[in-house]
C-alpha cells in the first residue's frame, strides 16, 4: 500500500517543491533589496506580477481578440519579464531613493496596487479578472506523463535557482556587494569614501526587481496559468516572512525561510481544508495569515537575526597574522 | 469639473483627508508609515457597529432620525466611542510591537512590521466578522436637491463632521500646551526632551489621536459605503497619496491633499471610468514626486 503510493507523494513533493523555488527566487531579490542594501518594498508582488504578465504575452500563442500573443521562446519570455520588472523598479528608484526611505515604501505598495489595477483591467492584454491560460511549459506536450514532468520542471527550476543562488553568492562577496552593506549601515562613511548611496541602491534595487520578476515568469512557465489572485499583497507578505524568519542579509537563509513559510502556508491550508466545515473555509484562509503574521513579528521581536543570521563578513587580511 | 463632481469630490475627499490627518501626525511625530493604518479605519468602523447597535436596543429614542437621514444619533455616539477604542488599539499595537522596535533603533524594522501587523490584523477582522458587507443602516438616504448639486443629507452631515474635526484639530495643534508639545516633538525628539518634554506622553497621544482619526474615518467611509474587512486596506493608498501630496506633518497638507485625491476620484469616475479611480492617487503620487516630493505644506523630503 504505502510503496505503491510512493511516487504520487514524491511528485505531489517535485511539485510543492516547484512552488518554494519561484517564491525563493522573490525571496533572494527582495534579500538584495533589503537584506543587503537595506531598501524597502513591499510592492514584491506587483513586480512579480509584471514579470509573469510580460513573459505570458510574449510566448503565448495569438489568441483572436487578444493583444499580443507573439509566441516566443521561453528563455526570451523569461529576459523579458526580467526586463520590464527591473526598469519599473529602476524607475520608482529614480523618483524616491534621493527622499526619506518612507517614500519609498510607500510608492512600492503604489505600485503594486497599480499593477494589480492594470492587470485586472486591460482585459484584451491581460485576460482581466481571468488571467492568461495556455503559457507554455517547457518539456509539456512530448507526450511525456504527469509525474516525469512534474520531476523534470522541478530539476529545470532547481537549475535556475542554484544558477541565481551562485550569482548572488559572488556578487555579495566581491567589491559591489561590500558597499551594499557598507551603504546599509552607514549611508555617510560610504558617501565620504566616494561611493553614492543613491546610485548603489537604486542598482540593487533593479536587480532585485528583475530577480523577482523572474519569479513571476517562472510561476507563469511552470503553472501554465496566471491570474490576479496569484499577486496579492498575502504573496508580498509570505515573501517578507520567508526572509524574515531564514535571515535577512543571507542568501541560504532566504532559502531557507522560503522552504520553512512554504511548508508551513501548505500546512496550514491542507489542515483548514481538511478540519473546517465548507462554510467557514474562508474564515480558515484568513486564519493562516494571521498565524504567519503573528509568527512575522515575534521573529522580528524575538530574533532579527533570523534562522540563519548574517554571516560577519571581515577582510581576510585581518584573519592572517 | 461640474458643481456636481466638486461636491461628490468634497465629500469623499474630507473622509480621505480625516484618514490621511492620522497619517500626518503619526509620521510628523514617529517619523514612519503606519502601514497598519487602513486597519484601524476598519476596526473603526466595526466598532461603531456593534456599538450602535448595543446602544440602540438600550435606548431606542436614539434611533430616531430626520427625514433622509439615516445617520442616527445612536451611531454618532458610538462612533466618539469607537473612535476612543480604535485609539486605545493603536496605542496598544505600539506597545506590543512598534516601541519595542523603536528602542532597539530599527527604523525600517518598524514600517516592516506595520505591514505584517496590517495583513494580521485584516485577516484577524475577517475570520472574526466573515467577508460579508455589512451597513449602519438598511435604509437609504434620499438625495436633496441644492440648485447647484445634488447631495444625499448622510454625505452633507460627513463632510460638515469632518470639517469641524479639521478646524478643532488645527486649533487644538497650535494652541493647547499638547498641540505645541507635539510638534516640537516632531521637530527634534532629543531636543524636546532636553527642554522637559515628556516625549512618551506626546507619543501616547499622538497614537490615541492618529488611531481615533482613522476610526472616525472609517465611520463615516462605512455610512457613505459599506463596511469590510478590506475597506482600510483599500483606503490607504488614497490616504498615503493626500498626506505626501499635501506635504507629510501638515495638517492643512492632509486636508487639501484628501478633497484633491476626492476631486481626481471624482473626475477619473466621470471622464475615464469608475474601474480607474484607485490609479488616480498612484498618478497624483508620482506628479508629486516627480515635481515637489515635499508637497504642498512640506518643508523638508
Amino acid at each position: 500500500m504505502i510503496l505503491e503510493s510512493l511516487p504520487g507523494y514524491f511528485n505531489y513533493a517535485a511539485s510543492f517543491g516547484v512552488l518554494v523555488l519561484v517564491q525563493a527566487v522573490a525571496c533572494l531579490g527582495l534579500n538584495l533589496q533589503w537584506g543587503q542594501t537595506g531598501v524597502f518594498n513591499v510592492g514584491i508582488a506587483g513586480i512579480v506580477a509584471l514579470g509573469a504578465y510580460t513573459s505570458a504575452i510574449l510566448t503565448t500563442a495569438a489568441f483572436p481578440g487578444h493583444w499580443g500573443g507573439f509566441g516566443w521562446p521561453v528563455m526570451l519570455g523569461l529576459l523579458g519579464g526580467m526586463g520590464v520588472a527591473a526598469a519599473v523598479s529602476a524607475f520608482i528608484g529614480v523618483l524616491t531613493l534621493r527622499l526619506r526611505a518612507d517614500y519609498l515604501a510607500i510608492t512600492t505598495f503604489g505600485v503594486a496596487v497599480m499593477v494589480d489595477l492594470l492587470v485586472r483591467n486591460v482585459e484584451p492584454l491581460t485576460g482581466g479578472a481571468l488571467g492568461i491560460g495556455f503559457i507554455p511549459r517547457p518539456f509539456a506536450g512530448h507526450g511525456l506523463a504527469s509525474g516525469p514532468f512534474v520531476q523534470i520542471t522541478f530539476v529545470w527550476v532547481a537549475l535556475v535557482v542554484l544558477t541565481v543562488y551562485l550569482v548572488l553568492e559572488r556578487l555579495s562577496a566581491s567589491p559591489w556587494g561590500r558597499v551594499l552593506r557598507a551603504v546599509r549601515e552607514d549611508e555617510r562613511a560610504a558617501a565620504a569614501l566616494g561611493k553614492s548611496p543613491v546610485r548603489y541602491r537604486l542598482q540593487a534595487f533593479a536587480i532585485g526587481g528583475a530577480l523577482m520578476g523572474l519569479a513571476g515568469a517562472l510561476q507563469a512557465h511552470t503553472l501554465g496559468f496566471i491570474a490576479p489572485e496569484n499577486f496579492t499583497s498575502a504573496f508580498t507578505f509570505q515573501v517578507w516572512a520567508m526572509l524574515i524568519v531564514g535571515g535577512s542579509g543571507n542568501n541560504r537563509g532566504a532559502l531557507l525561510g522560503s522552504l520553512l513559510i512554504g511548508l508551513l502556508w501548505s500546512g496550514t491550508g491542507l489542515l483548514a481544508a481538511e478540519l473546517l466545515p465548507a462554510d467557514l473555509q474562508a474564515r480558515g484562509a484568513a486564519l493562516r495569515i494571521v498565524v504567519i503574521g503573528v509568527l512575522l513579528a515575534g521573529a522580528i521581536l524575538l530574533r532579527p537575526r533570523g534562522l540563519l543570521g548574517e554571516e560577519v563578513t571581515v577582510s581576510r587580511h585581518l584573519e592572517e597574522p | 469639473m461640474s458643481a456636481q463632481m466638486l461636491m461628490d469630490g468634497l465629500v469623499d475627499g474630507s473622509l480621505i483627508a480625516l484618514g490621511a490627518a492620522g497619517v500626518t501626525l503619526t509620521y510628523g511625530t514617529l517619523r514612519f508609515g503606519n502601514f497598519a493604518h487602513g486597519e484601524l479605519v476598519s476596526a473603526g468602523a466595526y466598532l461603531t457597529l456593534f456599538i450602535a447597535a448595543a446602544l440602540g436596543a438600550a435606548a431606542p429614542v436614539l434611533l430616531n432620525t430626520p427625514d433622509g437621514v439615516t445617520a442616527t444619533p445612536a451611531l454618532w455616539l458610538s462612533m466618539v466611542l469607537g473612535g476612543l477604542m480604535t485609539g486605545l488599539i493603536a496605542l496598544l499595537l505600539d506597545r506590543l510591537v512598534y516601541r519595542p522596535l523603536r528602542a532597539r533603533g530599527a527604523a525600517m524594522a518598524v514600517s516592516m512590521a506595520s505591514f505584517g501587523v496590517s495583513m494580521a490584523l485584516r485577516a484577524l477582522i475577517e475570520v472574526g466578522f466573515s467577508a460579508r458587507p455589512r451597513y449602519y443602516s438598511d435604509d437609504l438616504s434620499i438625495a436633496w436637491d441644492l440648485g447647484f448639486a445634488r447631495v444625499a443629507p448622510d454625505r452633507l452631515l460627513v463632510l460638515i463632521m469632518a470639517l469641524v474635526i479639521f478646524v478643532a484639530l488645527d486649533i487644538f495643534l497650535q494652541r493647547s500646551r499638547t498641540g505645541r508639545e507635539m510638534r516640537a516633538v516632531g521637530e527634534n525628539p532629543t531636543l524636546a526632551h532636553v527642554v522637559g518634554i515628556d516625549v512618551g506622553q506626546v507619543l501616547q497621544t499622538t497614537w490615541i489621536l492618529g488611531g481615533a482619526l482613522a476610526g472616525v474615518a472609517g465611520v463615516g467611509m462605512g455610512l457613505l459605503a459599506q463596511i469590510r474587512p478590506s475597506m482600510g486596506a483599500e483606503m490607504l493608498l488614497p490616504m498615503f497619496a493626500a498626506a505626501i501630496v499635501g506635504g507629510l506633518g501638515s495638517l492643512r497638507g492632509a486636508l487639501i491633499g484628501g478633497c484633491l485625491m476626492g476631486c481626481g476620484e471624482a473626475f477619473a469616475v466621470a471622464y475615464v471610468g469608475a474601474e480607474w479611480r484607485a490609479g488616480v492617487s498612484f498618478a497624483l503620487l508620482v506628479v508629486v514626486l516627480l515635481l515637489r516630493p515635499t508637497g504642498l505644506f512640506g518643508r523638508r523630503a
